[in-house]
């Protein structure tokens, strides 16, 4: 673990070295995340054991219903009235009241929901941004308050558990309501799922059973097989929670952020 | 479809390009679904299917034929009651644990609704382990929150079946409620019986101890080491029991489909003062065994227990794995009600005290025994030199205990000390009530006591770690010591007054 630390800051003293300066200031909202190393729960058998996350900005705190409305306002094929079935169900921002209306003003700062991947990538080209991946996802929610591994800390990873054992909230409180980790970035858990852009490569739910390595690796039997962390409960339920998705879905508790290349 | 789209990313296709295959895909499942699938003539009519929560059963199917079975199962995530006072999150397939009952007939086409709540925070899935082929359903039942997956499966084998959702990580889905049996009746059925029930064992595992109040969270921990806070019936403790008991009558049989939802205990399930006369063991629609105590439920299994109530009074259901039972929750009832039935039970026709003799009771061997003991007894009352034989060995042995309790303030001497320690020697308190000297030594004495006229004003305490006999032999040795002559205190008279004697005085030491 120190030696993977220890590539982390290398790596990402290099990244940052490299880099003209003016790049790795990260926008308005955005923090950077260094670049490093993520080992991916599931992977194929030719798939490597680790892969190199290049450092990004990431947006501080998911897209917030305010933010949101901005976007529909500027775009009105994504209002919720003349938004195409095709790109997101029938319950594409439900809990709003109305096309430019989310309801009491205290909603403003909770993270938007019932939102589209197709919706969230839309949203992400208006601001010149994109979906974060998987790997990079992942990799900065691994990050505990103050390391940036949080593998071993039981203690974060219990707090991450808890949200699966507490009920879910018909309205969810503002974004950075808690503290951030060690990357500077709130609410990664513990308050709403995420899409990410390669959300559904972890597994296939078809019937093509057999042709690859990643054949139904989140259900019974194969479940543990391959895993690189057959004790992160929280990250199998993330995978299997985006395997369960298709783009034009939408759910209460899914939201989004954006990122950046540098 | 994901698997295609998978492909395509990884050969970096553009995001418009993939977008369209994303579509075409679709509607291309679509097509499969609806047009690909043969029909089977076998199949007459359509029904939906009843469902019932634990311990309901829904009723036998009469039908002689097979047919299409829609079955609606709703998934959600809510908090109820685990014990009292403990709550907890559970992960539920009907809005309960165990899941809903269902009960189809073997050769029947099964149309399964798997609708996911849109208020989950979680994609769930259902592996039926009555379903014939890979994951049971599981893949085509993945369902994220808010959305419904529809999959049709052919009942093959009768049976009585487990139920669970798959989704990773599976333990965990299942270490929260998600279980729940579904019935294949054969095509000849099952033997008709009175009364049928449903009861299912599972395990919890909480960051809290057992009866912890609140909301209790998972602990993975514990579930990894197999190590459950709470072992129930019907997922929570005392879900079976008072008002909420199953019932019988006299003379009824009584069928239980017995399920096993784990996620990691093996159950011993018996039923306390019954006999089951015949056990579908795993779950088979055959019957495999008779007269059986206890009969093994797997994780992930089932049995079907029947027996034939007999005998009116409470029968405690319980996993003879007993600490499970006692400690841990996995306990309910069975309440049979009518008139009694002494040929097959008699309730308690004699209660004697038992000398722990080997003879059997009423046996002459016993009798002569007890007419021996009795002459014993004659015979050393009417010998003042044995009776006193056993004073005066009840004078030593209390002398022992005096000179290890007593002597400190009452001095070797019995004479006590001079205005804080009343004597013994030649004391009318010791000596006027036999009852209250042997309820000072095991209540102590704190206030004013006047002994041989003197006052005194300080505190003795309680001696109740002394055995009866010890209390016994010194109260003997002072009452005949020193001058004093008195009858043995006998250890009988101390049993009698420690065991109506009130707690002993708190503040004896204050």
């Amino acid at each position: 673990m120190r030696a993977l630390r220890n590539i982390v800051a290398a790596l990402a003293s290099l990244a940052l070295g490299t880099m003209a300066s003016a790049a790795s200031q990260p926008p308005p909202g955005m923090a950077l995340v260094p670049a490093g190393r993520y080992a991916p729960l599931f992977r194929g058998e030719k798939d490597p054991k680790e892969v190199v996350v290049n450092a990004f900005f990431l947006d501080v705190v998911p897209v917030t219903n305010a933010e949101y409305l901005e976007f529909v306002k500027a775009n009105p094929k994504w209002r919720r009235s003349q938004v195409k079935r095709l790109f997101a169900d029938e319950n594409y921002l439900k809990s709003w009241i109305q096309d430019l209306d989310f309801g009491a003003a205290n909603l403003s700062n909770a993270p938007v929901t019932h939102v589209s991947w197709f919706a969230a990538k839309a949203y992400c080209a208006w601001k010149s941004k994109r979906l974060p991946t998987t790997a990079e996802w992942e990799y900065t929610a691994a990050a505990s308050p103050h390391r940036a591994d949080g593998a071993n800390d039981p203690q974060f990873k219990q707090q991450v558990l808890a949200w699966y054992a507490q009920p879910a909230l018909s309205n969810l409180p503002p974004v950075a309501s808690r503290g951030s980790n060690y990357f500077g970035l709130y609410d990664l858990h513990g308050l709403v799922w995420e899409w990410v852009a390669d959300f559904n490569t972890a597994m296939v739910t078809g019937d093509a059973r057999g042709d690859t390595g990643l054949d139904r690796k989140l259900f019974c039997g194969s479940g543990s097989e391959g895993t690189n962390d057959r004790d992160n409960y929280p990250a199998y339920m993330r995978y299997a929670f985006r395997s369960s998705l298709k783009a034009a879905y939408t759910v209460h508790n899914l939201g989004f952020r954006a990122a950046k290349d540098l | 479809m994901n698997c295609r789209t998978k492909r395509l990313l990884r050969i970096g296709f553009p995001a418009s390009l993939l977008l369209a295959a994303l579509t075409s895909v679709g509607a291309e499942t679509d097509v499969k679904a609806k047009g690909a699938k043969p029909s089977d003539p076998a199949i007459v009519g359509e029904e939906v299917a009843v469902l019932t929560q634990a311990p309901h059963v829904p009723p036998p199917i009469k039908r002689t034929h097979p047919t299409k079975v829609i079955i609606k199962l709703e998934v959600r995530e809510v908090v109820r009651k685990l014990s009292d006072g403990v709550e907890y999150l559970f992960w539920t397939f009907g809005g309960e644990v165990p899941g809903s009952f269902m009960r189809i007939r073997e050769g029947d086409l099964v149309e399964f609704h798997l609708n996911n709540h849109p208020s989950s925070k979680l994609p769930h899935n259902i592996d039926l382990h009555a379903v014939t082929g890979p994951g049971g359903g599981a893949a085509s039942s993945f369902t994220a929150p808010g959305h419904s997956s529809v999959f049709s499966f052919k009942a093959l084998n009768p049976g009585l079946y487990v139920y669970h959702c798959a989704t990773a990580p599976v333990g965990m889905h299942v270490g929260n409620g998600m279980y729940g049996l579904i019935l294949v009746e054969p095509v000849s059925g099952l033997p008709p019986v009175d009364k049928e029930y449903y009861v299912m064992q599972g395990e919890f595992y909480t960051m809290g101890k057992f009866g912890d109040p609140g909301l209790q969270f998972f602990d993975q921990e514990k579930a990894v080491d197999e190590k459950p806070t709470y072992v129930v019936f019907n997922g929570a403790v005392s879900s079976l029991v008072g008002d909420k008991a199953i019932t019988a009558k006299v003379g009824e049989s009584v069928r239980i489909f017995v399920g096993n939802g784990g996620p990691n205990l093996i159950s011993s399930f018996h039923v306390i003062g019954e006999i089951f006369d015949r056990v579908y063991g795993e779950g088979s629609t055959t019957p495999t065994l008779q007269n059986v105590q206890t009969t093994i439920v797997p994780a992930g299994g089932s049995a079907i227990v029947e027996f034939k109530v007999e005998v009116p009074g409470t029968y405690i259901l319980v996993d003879h794995s007993l600490f499970r039972a006692f400690n841990k929750g996995a306990l309910g009832m069975l309440k049979v009600t009518g008139p009694e039935n002494l040929l097959a039970y008699s309730g308690k026709e004699v209660d004697a005290v038992y000398l722990g003799r080997q003879a059997d009771a009423g046996s002459a061997a016993e009798k002569r025994v007890l007419a021996l003991e009795e002459q014993m007894q004659q015979a050393i009352k009417s010998t003042p030199a044995i009776a006193n034989l056993t004073k005066e060995l009840q004078v030593e042995r209390g002398k022992q205990v005096f000179m290890q309790t007593c002597f400190v303030c009452h001095q070797v001497d019995g004479k006590g000390i001079p205005n804080q320690i009343p004597p013994l020697a030649g004391s009318d308190y010791l000596m006027a009530d036999p009852e209250r000297v042997i309820r000072t030594v095991l209540q102590g004495l704190t206030g004013e006591v006047t002994v041989n006229g003197k006052q005194y004003n300080g505190t003795m305490v309680p001696l109740n770690n002394l055995s009866d006999d010890e209390i016994a032999n010194v109260l003997t040795y002072v009452k005949n010591s020193w001058g004093n002559t008195a009858q043995a205190v006998k250890s009988d008279t101390v049993r009698r007054i420690r065991s109506e004697a009130p707690a002993p005085v708190a503040n004896a030491y204050e």
